[in-house]
């Protein structure tokens, strides 16, 4: 659950992590007039999405009055970026964040995470950030330095001091390390998962200024801040994939036309691999979650009976924990009963209650056709959508 | 002998008067796993089940004499409830519930640091050792005992690889949840170093997808030891886009790693059978047992 850059700099902002002047804008008018409280010399604009990889997709632009400032939003605001992480389909500017350009002296990488093998807090960085950091870190692993991040003491920032060294973040030392203790006290104290800040930016004066940051905050967590989830609600997001959240449904949009219904995010996986593989393209990814009812099985099927992508259904299905086959199978009914749109199911049904889930398919009309195996499944369903888009 | 649990196992069940705790407990019971009693704080001295329940699970691990505990609590108290098995002692705490927050696993890890506890999940299936003992979620009826160790992140998807295995006649001695969140206790590590000192067990499947290091540190230290039976893994996600969460943790991109790809290819290199998909894992095993004595006759 990521909040907006600007959400994400205001929170840190709060435990002392230096951020630009900057204020959130969904107007080009209305950006213009919030130049005059920026005290900048220059100004960027940045389109406010929830996806990252916005720099190289032109979502960052510079401008040098508040009249250049009103352009550039109007450029942005309306308009959709495609991203590596948006998928094909991108995500539309709402809101852009206008904020003071700042003179970088130094660009560096700063991360806080938790350590999967020990559980505590890690601090990762680099002396080289900037936006191309990203890839760069994904080919080569030690890009990115990491090392434990202790709770704020005098040994603590002493250890700190000599990795800081180590990655080549040298200059104005201590005033690096405060923002990092600044964050670390953030990150444990509202649950977050991650704390991104790239580029982590030096200035001649030697301040260090959280240029752009990404927050994510745990959504397990939420139960006990309920203000998170409002402030990401207020972010567009496909509207089928809120509304399969909702009946405890995993759903993600992919550019396909087989829509797959899994119980399970690895049987899930395993089948969309095996559809690429076999030359089809999956509509979408769909765990349907081991605590979910018939009813919410049934609204997951609506989704895709509504997607005008979508020729034909794959159920892959292994009845096992609280969902047995059956409970699943009532749910295809539930929705296919209501739906003027009846696509072809492809089903491998296996596990507990495997023969009551063919039983109902079949006896209540659902056009379903049963296979033996997942690949038998798999290889009709891709036969299938390949005839139905050809006609 | 199997790894983890085996008949010896005294099982409690902290919240087994829920409506999850009550329906496994009930399915552990009729499966033949050995439950002694439930927590439940404001209910000790009753009984659920029949079996007697006890305030704290220290109380209970002294009076049942019991030796792990499934932790089936809603999410917001499973860190605690966790926390509370660790420190009664209880040698195998295993945790199903969904949605731990991370800062309270993180607590977790903290309390299991320096202790003898081994921790499986949360977010898992549990742990079947097939006719023995099963502490979890997972279906049985295509369990089978025998001698495939199965170490999986994915729930259906197991039970889906040990169907196979079952109808192939290769039986199980123990599979186990690894489970699907960021923070867990055991990992493939710890499995395959537990199956490989297991008598019982003569092959293992490990089940990984995208994200996290798991497999990498897998293939790591399958290329540190000469491991001496055979291993398969199926790694799916292959095809995923970049950058979406798919149902389960995640990875962070500057941690590196984390592609089905680079899994698969650190995997091979260690010497790993890789089954090209969930319906070639049966295959796979078979081709890693041939190759097993060739590769003992080359050194």
């Amino acid at each position: 659950m990521f909040l907006a850059e600007y959400q994400s700099k205001e929170l840190l902002a709060q435990y002392g992590v230096l951020a630009p002047d900057g204020r959130p804008a969904r107007s080009p008018d209305e950006a213009q007039r919030l130049c005059k409280e920026i005290d900048a010399r220059k100004y960027v604009v940045k389109a406010q999405i929830g996806a990252g990889g916005r720099g190289l997709a032109g979502g960052i632009r510079f401008a040098a009055t508040p009249s250049a400032v009103a352009d550039e939003a109007r450029r942005l605001l309306g308009s959709t970026l495609v991203t590596e992480q948006t998928g094909p389909a991108g995500e539309t500017v709402t809101l852009v964040q206008v904020e003071a350009a700042i003179d970088i002296a130094q660009s560096c990488f700063v991360a806080i995470a938790l350590d999967p093998e020990s559980g505590q807090p890690m601090l990762l960085a680099s002396g080289a950030g900037g936006v191309e950091f990203e890839q760069r870190a994904r080919m080569d692993e030690t890009t990115a330095q990491s090392c434990p991040l202790p709770p704020d003491s005098a040994d603590a920032r002493a250890q700190i001091a000599s990795f800081l060294t180590g990655v080549g973040i040298t200059e104005a030392q201590g005033a690096a390390i405060d923002a990092i203790f600044a964050a670390r006290h953030a990150f444990t104290e509202n649950d977050m998962t991650l704390i991104e800040i790239n580029p982590f930016a030096r200035t001649g004066d030697g301040r260090w200024i959280a240029v752009d940051a990404k927050v994510a905050i745990d959504p397990n967590a939420s139960f006990r801040r309920p203000e998170f989830a409002s402030m990401v609600a207020d972010r567009p997001a496909p509207a089928d994939e809120l509304a399969a959240q909702k009946h405890n449904i995993n759903l993600v949009r992919l550019d396909g036309n087989i829509g797959v219904i899994a119980n399970g995010a690895g049987l899930g996986l395993a089948t969309n691999d095996m559809i690429m593989d076999s030359g089809g393209k999956p509509a979408n990814f769909m765990d349907i979650r081991t605590t979910a009812s018939s009813m919410d099985v049934a609204r997951g099927v609506e989704i895709l009976l509504a997607d005008d992508r979508v020729s034909a259904i794959l159920l892959t299905i292994h009845g096992g924990g609280m969902t047995s086959a059956d409970t699943v199978a009532e749910g295809v009914n539930f929705a296919y009963a209501k739906a003027t749109r009846k696509l072809p199911v492809i089903a491998y049904i296996s596990g507990k209650h495997a023969d009551w889930g063919h039983r109902i398919l079949r006896e209540r009309k659902v056009p379903v056709e049963s296979c033996d195996t997942l690949s038998a499944a798999v290889g009709r369903v891709v036969e299938l959508a390949g005839q139905r888009r050809a006609r | 002998m199997a790894i983890f649990v085996n008949s010896e196992t005294r099982l409690i069940v902290q919240g087994m008067t829920g409506r999850s705790g009550t329906f496994y407990t009930d399915e552990a019971i009729r499966y033949g796993t050995t439950c002694v009693g439930g927590v439940r704080p404001g209910k000790g001295g009753a009984r659920h089940l029949g079996l007697p329940l006890f305030n704290t699970v220290r109380e209970a691990a002294e009076s049942t004499q019991a030796n792990a505990s499934l932790v089936i609590v809603p999410a917001p108290q499973a860190g605690p409830a966790m926390i509370e098995a660790i420190e009664a002692g209880i040698g195998l705490v295993v945790c199903v519930t969904e949605r731990v927050p991370q800062h309270d696993m993180s607590r977790v890890k903290q309390a299991l640091a320096g202790t003898d506890t081994v921790l499986i999940g949360p977010n898992s299936q549990g742990i079947l050792t097939p006719g023995q003992c099963k502490i979890g979620v997972m279906p049985t009826v295509n369990a089978m005992p025998g001698h495939i160790g199965i170490a999986s992140r994915s729930a259906s998807l197991t039970s889906e690889i040990l169907a196979q295995c079952s109808k192939a006649g290769l039986g199980q001695s123990t599979t186990v949840g690894i489970g699907g969140d960021t923070l867990h206790g055991v990992g493939f590590v710890d499995c395959l170093k537990a199956f490989r000192d297991d008598p019982e067990t003569e092959a293992v499947v490990l089940i990984g997808e995208i994200g996290g290091r798991g497999e990498e540190e897998a293939a790591a230290y399958l290329d540190s030891v000469d491991y001496g039976k055979p291993v398969v893994a199926l790694v799916v996600g292959r095809h995923a886009p970049r950058g979406r969460r798919m149902g389960h943790a995640g990875t962070l991109s500057v941690l590196g790693g984390g592609t089905a790809e680079d899994k698969i290819a650190r995997l091979r290199a260690a010497g790993v059978e890789i089954a090209a998909h969930a319906d070639d894992v049966v295959a796979a095993v078979a081709r890693a047992t041939a190759k097993a004595p060739q590769k003992a006759a080359a050194r």
